[in-house]
């Protein structure tokens, strides 16, 4: 298990430079002006142009500006913005909470609804309950999330009031329904895959092993099935993390939350380049982190699988 | 990847690989492959025949839009400001005075093109990526693996923002066309198609029909693309089928996010980020559009989930 896991971690360093470089790249060809963005329709005087430029490395070749870029990151400095003067590292403090937040509202709400949705249909194919959980799944896979935002905002915030509209004055509610939101799509997956499961395992021998030996049925559903049926759950809520955190972009435009996909699209709509390689490296680090826990949690849900 | 665990990709490709034999029976005896059962059976299913009947509607309405309206979708006129829908325009009238039915219609093109390019594209190189380093293994399978991680690290929708950042009018303004779409969304979209081609093609290469086929003395080109390619492809088709729907949906969210296709040209994803600020003035500029892409996203969904389970062994 040790060596395996130093083994992976191993193999992702190779690809975090290999996604930030790309992520680098194709920032640096952003072309625009950032500097002029600072100043707007206004001429920039020559001196401010030139430190700024020096500051930021803006005429430096692209390898040197990344070499620049990836030692400050290993030391822990993600560089500084500049569009707002400040270190990344403090836009990413103030941002990280908020996007955690919603994320971590949709990761419970897909999780418990999804799975228990899922089971429920997968126990009785071809039932009515069933019925209902493959055709709403569909719907909600279908319907794009920024179409669900806005008209949830509308509804269940503007007009019945059930939500708060907008912005994070309101504590933990103000996450509710942006976070469900986020995570409506993952939620259907999940559901559809823990149905198709459990319908699976369920036919398995080991079940009709368990039944034969009087188990209970709540041991059988709870133990058997379900620790079987799960791998594929995870294996999804793994790589679904980090797209929470990057499609988190759309619902907290919507809901004006102030998170990482927020202060991502603000980044770049004044290219503000080093914030926004920053807080995409980032996400980056987060999937890479996930995929290796998803990856040892394999082991803790089913015994059969061992790392060599 | 590591060596002991499989992903979700790959493990749905080993389970569908190899399913369409090759077909070597002669016309007389009644043997059918299991393509031919799949495809009897496909066409028995509701699921299949209602989505197919959805999406010939979808194509036909993109191809000859002139077919359905006559009227021009930017021909707009304040008066009409946000009207309801009414007996000369269908869906109403959007802030702009815009015929909403009209611009639904010819919206669709757009959408339709960048979701079934886009799906070719990253099919080609998902495709083309999966089957060398299945087949061939070794170092070309740990260089085209390790690229493949690397672009499964970018974020889609991000990678895809910064991309289209930089495609910009005379003016600066961002403006996207529709290639530019496709190519983007093929670029950060392929992974997975690779993915699944890479655990099909690995299990089908050991399959005996190729072991003869090399002691023949096939060439390597021959093996590939006569003896695996064929038989590891449908698992690639499903993903596909699926995955045009989410593309759809994609590129509605890039328009919506102002850095996709942009106006005068016409989307679903232009439409409902046009109407989704004035939503308390009035609901059907939004919920038309968003209805279309709903529908097409389905039938592509419905599709795709009805040819995965006609090609599934398991559930036979």
């Amino acid at each position: 298990m040790g060596r395996f896991v130093i083994r992976r971690i191993l193999q992702m360093v190779p690809v975090f430079i290999g996604t930030t470089l790309i992520v680098y790249f194709l920032v640096t060809q952003m072309g625009g002006d950032p500097i002029q963005n600072l100043y707007g329709e206004k001429p920039v005087p020559d001196n401010i142009r030139a430190t700024l430029t020096a500051q930021y490395h803006l005429d430096d070749p692209f390898f040197v500006r990344y070499w620049y870029y990836f030692s400050g990151l290993l030391q822990g400095d993600f560089g500084e913005s500049i569009a707002q003067g400040r270190p990344i590292a403090e836009l990413l403090v103030e941002a990280w909470p908020e996007t955690l937040k919603v994320a971590g509202v949709a990761f419970v709400f897909e999780l418990v609804i999804g799975v228990v949705a899922g089971v429920l249909a997968g126990m009785r194919r071809g039932s009515f309950i069933d019925n209902l959980v493959l055709v709403s799944t569909l719907t909600v896979i279908a319907i794009p999330i920024f179409v669900l935002g806005n008209v949830g905002q509308t509804f269940l915030g503007q007009e019945w009031g059930l939500f708060p509209v907008a912005g994070t004055d309101d504590g933990f509610i103000s996450y509710l329904l942006p976070g469900m939101v986020l995570g409506s799509v993952s939620l259907a997956y999940i559901a559809r895959l823990a149905r198709a499961s459990v319908a699976e395992n369920l036919r398995a021998d080991y079940i009709r092993t368990a039944k034969a030996k009087g188990l209970p049925k709540s041991r059988v559903i709870g133990i058997h099935v379900l620790r079987n049926s799960l791998i594929p759950v995870v294996t999804y809520l793994g790589a679904d993390l980090g797209s929470l955190m990057g499609g988190a972009i759309v619902t907290e435009g919507i809901f004006n939350i102030p998170g990482v996909g927020f202060q991502l699209f603000s980044s770049l709509n004044v290219e503000d380049g080093p914030a926004v390689v920053g807080f995409v490296s980032l996400l980056v680090l987060v999937y890479l982190i996930t995929a290796l826990v998803v990856d040892m949690l394999y082991a803790v849900l089913d015994p059969r699988i061992r790392y060599e | 990847m590591s060596n002991t665990t499989k992903s979700p990709e790959e493990a749905f490709a080993e389970g569908m690989a190899g399913t369409v034999v090759p077909d070597v029976s002669s016309k007389q005896d009644k043997t059918r492959s299991l393509a031919q059962d799949a495809l009897r059976d496909l066409i028995r299913r509701p699921m299949f025949i209602v989505s197919g009947i959805l999406i010939v509607a979808i194509l036909i309405i993109a191809s000859f839009p002139t077919l359905f309206t006559s009227v021009d979708p930017l021909a707009c006129d304040l008066k009409h400001s946000m009207e309801g829908p009414s007996g000369s325009a269908w869906f109403g009238y959007n802030f702009q005075g815009c015929d909403v039915y009209s611009q639904t219609i010819y919206g669709t093109r757009n959408s339709i093109i960048v979701g079934v390019l886009t799906t070719i594209f990253s099919l080609i190189i998902g495709g083309l990526v999966g089957v060398l380093g299945g087949f061939f293994g070794k170092w070309t399978d740990a260089l085209l693996s390790f690229v493949t991680n690397v672009f499964f690290g970018l974020p889609l929708l991000l990678a895809a923002i910064v991309i289209l950042n930089n495609f910009r009018d005379e003016k600066g303004m961002r403006n996207a066309g529709v290639m530019a779409v496709v190519l983007t969304l093929s670029v950060v979209g392929w992974m997975s198609m690779a993915r699944v081609m890479r655990g099909a093609v690995m299990q089908v290469k050991q399959a005996d029909y190729v072991a003869a086929a090399r002691s023949l003395g096939a060439s390597t080109s021959r093996m590939m693309f006569r003896h695996v390619l064929p038989n590891s492809i449908t698992p690639l088709i499903v993903v596909a089928t699926i995955s045009l729907g989410a593309v759809i949906g994609a590129e509605a969210t890039l328009s919506f996010l102002g850095i996709g296709i942009r106006p005068p040209a016409i989307s679903w994803g232009v439409m409902i980020s046009e109407a989704q600020g004035r939503i308390s003035q009035g609901l059907h500029p939004l919920l038309f559009p968003s209805g279309m892409l709903t529908i097409t996203v389905l039938a592509f969904i419905m599709l795709g989930d009805a040819v995965r389970d006609a090609f599934d062994p398991k559930l036979r």
